[in-house]
């Protein structure tokens, strides 16, 4: 693809799922991010799979502390930056969606409302995959997992997914955008864009999980564009909060093809199908889609 | 130069003193003049450091990790609530083996809620990894903090400065405060060899495979229980040059004593001035002050203690459903040691309660009866208590 790099710096082998969207994500992060960064990552499958002790994923230096504080660690890192001043080193904060929009939202408000010179990153695979496919906020509308089951009277997650994106755009971070990992070089182009403005940078990505959400290994991008096809993932940045959509699908499809090529949805009536159309409708009139 | 002040005035001049480059910190009473303090000397200019207004404990432990992984000398302060909301991060800092100092102002824990002093907040964290030193006076707490950064960045362990809220923390003093060129030579500029640096990548914080896991608890533990000779070295090193020194303990007159008062913190003052009222009566007592509560110097206090017929371990804590922290690993010290002195747990100032110097004399009184007729009794006795309080409550 063109301008990618070629320098892996978050190495093969690995111990992440075959087709794991996650995986990919940070892969690219880093491809359009180069050398020059301190990675401070979140406990969750990217670090459970990218640092089994004594072997590291990892090309640049990189830190884990716990779950809850990707934030925090890497508003440490940014400050000691400063204070060394090595202005040309980016801190990069890394999570999951569990530990950007449940435990570490503290952290990451916080660090967002204090200014701190940093990029995080939010890879999105709608649930607690670590440890076995949970829900989180950011599980959306009708989303199968161990902790929203389908039984005879609750149907699998009854709330919408937590608008982490919004959240960030309302702290006043001079950069936010959504990405999904079917579209890469837009994601890479974000990532630049957002570490190269000074103060809190937030990029939230949308990647699928192969075991948590019921698809095949070999599905997962066209899963993921199929969520951006349908309009029910829309890849956006806001400058200064100023919201532009990076990419209106042409012909936007139902989002029952979305749904209907995960296993996470199964169960779903052609009622739940058509309510979730409903509002997919209107986040693309919102956004200006259609 | 001596100045005025209070205790935490002392724990931020001391971290001005050391020039820290990142501070990362919460108010909490009653530590919260610290934070002011230092925000005052990085507003002045007095400081040249990043202070990163964090919205917790939690994060301003994380913030700390994150800054000193990066290679700076950073520094924080807190108490009570913040150090248990921390203490996730605590076990995180020692298990990186990254040098932080922090000052704790002892104060106890909720509920109900009290923000007055006792030394259960510490206490509660004595398993983390960190070294823990309680000091006695304001004097002692900008001496230790300097002894700090030096023994933190030589044995990448994170150091714990405790002393007591309110009793130390809000009392001025007279302190004789070193000059800046002094404590330049005394601290080397810090220099940690793992940083973060993307010449040069490493990988911190990785998983610990039960293939792994127990090798970096045993180096761990090898780390802070061999941090002793290394505390005494810089306490020597800290005396030779400023001329004051604290040991890993305190004697004070206890090696004729026959009843010895065991202490942590600022009851160790009030104590002393019992053992010279009970030294005119003519009565063979003696003070034995434990700075270093994490190492637990065990053959050192075994051999401060073992001649004593009886030891009183008075302590502001408790670990429920057991007895004090202080007295249970002072008597595991004597697992298996011939002469074995009696030992009373004496519970005291809880909450701000005060300890008063009948109180003590009351636990030496104690500990002295249980020597002269052989029967200790009760183990766990409480100072203090207002047992009619304590009747009416239990109906």
């Amino acid at each position: 693809m063109k301008n990618m790099s070629e320098i892996e710096l978050f190495a093969p082998g690995h111990r992440a799922c075959a087709g794991c969207g996650c995986s990919l994500s940070i892969r690219h992060a880093l491809k359009a991010l180069g050398k020059d960064v301190i990675v401070s990552e979140a406990t969750g499958c990217m670090e459970v799979t990218s640092s089994p002790y004594p072997e590291t994923a990892w090309r640049v230096p990189w830190i884990h502390v716990a779950f809850e504080n990707a934030a925090a660690v890497a508003s440490g890192v940014s400050r000691a930056l400063k204070a060394l001043g090595k202005t040309n080193v980016k801190s990069v904060a890394l999570a999951g969606d569990g530990g950007t929009a449940d435990i570490g939202m503290q952290a990451l408000s916080g660090a967002m409302e204090r200014g701190e010179d940093m990029l995080y990153i939010c890879y999105d695979n709608e649930a607690y995959m670590n440890t076995g496919i949970q829900r989180s906020g950011a599980t959306p509308f009708g989303a199968w997992t161990t902790t929203t089951p389908v039984g005879k009277v609750k149907r699998g997650e009854d709330r919408p997914k937590k608008d982490v994106p919004a959240i960030m755009i309302a702290h006043g971070s001079p950069y936010v955008a959504t990405a999904s990992i079917a579209y890469p070089v837009d994601f890479e182009k974000k990532i630049k864009k957002a570490a190269s403005i000074k103060g809190p940078t937030y990029v939230h990505v949308q990647a699928p999980c192969v075991p948590g959400w019921r698809i095949e290994g070999n599905k997962t991008i066209e899963v993921a564009r199929l969520a951006v096809l349908t309009g029910a993932w829309v890849l956006y940045e806001a400058e200064g909060g100023k919201i532009n959509v990076t990419f209106k699908p042409a012909n936007r499809r139902p989002v029952a093809e979305y749904l209907k090529s995960q296993g996470r949805y199964r169960h779903l009536s052609e009622q739940d199908i058509a309510a979730i159309q409903k509002v997919v409708d209107e986040q693309c009139k919102k956004f200006g889609i259609d | 130069m001596k100045q005025v002040m209070d205790g935490n005035e002392a724990a931020a001049l001391a971290a001005k003193l050391a020039r820290v480059k990142v501070i990362s910190a919460y108010p909490i009473t009653p530590q919260t003049t610290v934070v002011e303090k230092l925000a005052d000397y990085v507003s002045n200019g007095d400081l040249d450091a990043e202070f990163i207004k964090v919205e917790s404990e939690h994060s301003a432990m994380s913030a700390c990790i994150g800054a000193a992984a990066t290679g700076v000398r950073t520094f924080t302060a807190t108490s009570s609530q913040g150090l248990m909301l921390m203490s996730e991060m605590l076990y995180a800092a020692a298990g990186l083996r990254l040098p932080i100092v922090m000052t704790n102002a002892n104060r106890s824990l909720s509920a109900p809620l009290s923000i007055w002093c006792d030394q259960q907040d510490s206490m509660a964290v004595r398993d983390s990894g960190w070294i823990q030193f309680y000091c006695e006076n304001n004097q002692e707490i900008l001496d230790t903090t300097l002894q700090a950064f030096k023994i933190s960045q030589e044995l990448l362990l994170p150091v714990m400065v405790c002393y007591d809220g309110y009793i130390l923390s809000h009392t001025v003093e007279p302190v004789d405060c070193p000059e800046q060129t002094e404590v330049d030579a005394f601290l080397p500029k810090h220099n940690y060899p793992y940083s973060l640096d993307p010449e040069k990548p490493v990988s911190m914080g990785a998983v610990g495979v039960p293939e792994y896991y127990m090798e970096f608890r045993y180096l761990l533990q090898k780390a802070v229980r061999n941090s002793k000779s290394k505390i005494i070295e810089v306490d020597r090193e800290f005396k030779k040059r400023f001329g004051r020194g604290y040991g890993i303990m305190e004697k004070y007159h206890s090696d004729d004593a026959e009843v010895i008062m065991l202490t942590m913190g600022s009851l160790s003052s009030s104590a002393k001035d019992l053992v010279d009222l009970l030294r005119k009566r003519g009565e063979k007592v003696g003070l034995v002050k434990l700075k270093s509560f994490r190492p637990f110097p065990n053959e050192e206090i075994v051999s401060a203690l073992s001649h004593a017929k009886a030891v009183a371990v008075l302590e502001k804590d408790i670990s429920l459903g057991h007895a004090g922290g202080l007295y249970l690993d002072t008597a595991a010290s004597f697992v298996n040691i011939e002469h074995t002195p009696l030992m009373i747990n004496f519970i005291c100032g809880l909450g701000g309660r005060d300890v008063t110097s009948s109180q003590l004399e009351q636990a030496v009184r104690e500990a002295k009866n249980a020597a002269e007729t052989g029967k200790v009794g009760e183990r766990v006795r409480w100072l203090g208590l207002q047992e009619k309080l304590v009747e009416e409550a239990s109906g």
